[in-house]
């Protein structure tokens, strides 16, 4: 499993088109990618679950990344963060 | 007559008959059913072909409100395919052997209320989404044709609440303004009313009322009312201000991309004042020349601790980015006196708008100081940004704020971080001491900018917010002129340029004052820009000059 931890700066947390976008990427890995935040987490495939963790600027969400591509995945999810949240 | 108060998302005056929008109500009865696999079938068929509408509204709307906006069409294709949502939907069908109506419905509560329960008005929005996308399965499964609403003339289109779906299959040019009784500012409707100019009030309680249907109406964005059957003098008295805000519109867009010259050749910038990073979008709206005063106060203010540099350096890169190469001028934080935040756990002060405020706080605390500048200086690597300090009173300050800024250059180099190095570095001009020496200071910075509120609230010793003085309080008064004279005098002597940024550069009663003084350059709100420009293209300074710099006298 490869993770990662971001804090989130865009003002306005992962809203609808950040979400939408974010599924979009996570959809392109075969590997099962999750993001936790807190004590919740939700499959980063799934928007209604990527919306349902409420993201905020300045919370600290981690990534988890697990199966055949888990580094590609975590990359690519990562340098999406950074450049879009 | 009927008045009703809502709240307005999008200014204007709309005049027409009122086209009731009633949805297709989708009551949902629960039926056992003998064949779940069927119901499940059903609602797969339901789901394709929902997707194929939602596919065909992102295309439209793409063209008709940009892609940014159109966004959510995509969005709630995403939510159709949704596994949970589905599974949702499935899993009921088939456990409890019902109608696939019936799972939808429930499915879509269930969701919403996710959405609702959530501590964020933006997140509480989305609620609607979940039901627009449920609506849109109720709808094909009942056999309706997804509820468009049809105009036949030119209309003000009420309805409880209308789903961005709706909004954006309407005819526009039927359209001439919208109402509901629920939304939000949030919701997109709100933002599609905004991105096509069209009036639109929420919130306005009993709007659907049957006996509407029909009949005229008025809807007054800049108010939030909405009129149903007004009486003539109502009539009259909007139909002149519809008329009057048309002719100020064009006479405005007519203004846009024009020069910023007097008669006699006189060139001055005019620049936009902003106060977030979003307003940046009125400030290119209204043509502004650059920003001439970005408050960096809204980063600290909507914060519950002190904002880090990235949260700093993002939004004044979004801010430099947007201006393209137009020079931003960024304000160092203004804090203390009238504005403040608990974090900060600033002393009580008997005095705060004498106390330790702007550059004193922040040389008080160099290190948050030192965040901003870092973040600043980062930002420079993308775009024109220049900075300027508030509240300045002697070169001392600016000499310990260039060092300060040497060290944050030598360390963002030691750790190969990109800035530009020729980041124009400026004072406000909103003290007398300021003024006194700005022989001396024109000599350290690149440029001033007056900060007219507190000039004159410090050169009157008047406390601007103390409303009783209201009288004594006078911006106009020969001393605060004579300061701006002063300062600009100084500063075109070392060749340096001077701007204003307080209220009185919109003041169209100073303009030829300003002209006459040689100001370069004039920050106001956004909306103010194309005024100003008219004020300035009319004037002939030569003209002019012995009576506007009378009022010195």
């Amino acid at each position: 499993m490869t993770e990662f931890q971001y804090t989130i700066t865009d003002r306005e947390g992962i809203h609808a088109r950040p979400a939408g976008q974010l599924v979009k990427e996570a959809a392109k890995f075969q590997s099962a990618v999750t993001i936790h935040k807190g004590e919740k987490s939700g499959d980063a495939k799934r928007i209604f679950a990527v919306m349902g963790l409420a993201v905020k600027c300045g919370d600290e969400i981690r990534v988890c990344a697990d199966g055949a591509d888990e580094a590609a995945a975590a990359a690519t999810l990562e340098t999406f963060l950074k450049e879009n949240l | 007559m009927q008045t009703i108060q809502g709240k307005s998302v999008f200014g204007g005056i709309a005049i027409g008959k009122l086209s009731l929008h009633q949805k297709g109500k989708n009551v949902i009865k629960r039926l056992r059913v003998e064949d779940a696999a069927a119901q499940v079938q059903r609602f797969e068929a339901a789901r394709a072909a929902a997707l194929g509408q939602l596919a065909q509204l992102y295309e439209t709307a793409k063209q008709e409100v940009g892609e940014a906006n159109a966004a959510i069409f995509e969005i709630h294709q995403m939510m159709l395919n949704d596994p949970d949502y589905c599974e949702s939907i499935t899993n009921i069908i088939q456990t409890q052997n019902v109608n696939a109506e019936y799972a939808v419905g429930t499915t879509a509560d269930n969701f919403a209320q996710m959405f609702s329960a959530m501590d964020d008005a933006y997140m509480q929005g989305r609620a609607a989404d979940v039901k627009d996308i449920s609506d849109r399965l109720l709808s094909i499964l009942s056999g309706a044709d997804g509820g468009a609403v049809e105009l036949t003339e030119p209309s003000i289109v009420a309805a409880g609440d209308l789903a961005p779906s709706e909004t954006v299959q309407l005819d526009k040019s039927m359209v001439l303004g919208f109402v509901t009784e629920l939304g939000s500012a949030n919701s997109h409707t709100a933002i599609l009313a905004r991105t096509m100019n069209i009036p639109a009030i929420i919130l306005a309680a009993g709007i659907t009322n049957p006996s509407f249907d029909g009949q005229l109406c008025i809807i007054d964005g800049f108010r939030g009312v909405v009129y149903v059957d007004p009486d003539e003098k109502t009539l009259a008295d909007c139909r002149r201000r519809q008329e009057e805000e048309a002719q100020r519109q064009k006479l405005l867009e007519s203004l846009k991309g024009q020069d910023n010259v007097t008669l006699d050749g006189q060139h001055i910038h005019i620049y936009a004042n902003i106060g977030d990073v979003k307003d940046t979008g009125a400030a290119l709206q209204y043509d502004a020349g650059g920003i001439g005063l970005m408050r960096s106060e809204f980063l600290y203010l909507e914060q519950r601790d002190y904002p880090d540099e990235e949260l700093q350096f993002h939004a004044y890169r979004t801010v430099a980015q947007n201006m393209a190469g137009k020079r931003v001028i960024i304000r160092t934080l203004d804090i203390g006196a009238d504005k403040q935040a608990d974090y900060f756990h600033l002393p009580h002060e008997e005095n705060p708008a004498l106390g330790c405020r702007a550059i004193r706080l922040c040389l008080t605390r160099p290190e948050l100081f030192k965040t901003q500048l870092r973040a600043l200086y980062r930002a420079s690597a993308y775009g024109k940004i220049a900075i300027m300090f508030p509240m300045i009173t002697s070169v001392g300050e600016v000499l310990e704020i260039k060092k300060l800024i040497h060290a944050v250059q030598t360390e963002l180099k030691a750790q190969d971080i990109p800035f530009r190095d020729d980041v124009e570095l400026g004072v406000m001009i909103e003290t007398p001491a300021s003024v006194l020496v700005s022989d001396r200071l024109a000599k350290e910075v690149d440029f001033f900018s007056v900060g007219t509120n507190d000039l004159t609230q410090y050169t009157l010793a008047i406390d601007r917010q103390n409303q009783s003085l209201e009288r004594f309080y006078d911006p106009h008064h020969p001393a605060v002129l004579r300061m701006i004279g002063m300062a600009a005098e100084n500063a075109h002597r070392e060749g340096k340029w001077i701007g204003i940024c307080g209220e009185l550069g919109a003041d169209p009663a100073l303009t030829e004052t300003f002209l006459a003084m040689g100001i370069d350059e004039l920050s106001v709100s956004p909306a103010c820009i194309l005024r100003l420009r008219e004020k300035v293209r009319s004037t002939n300074v030569a003209a002019v000059r012995e009576q506007a710099l009378k009022l010195l006298k």
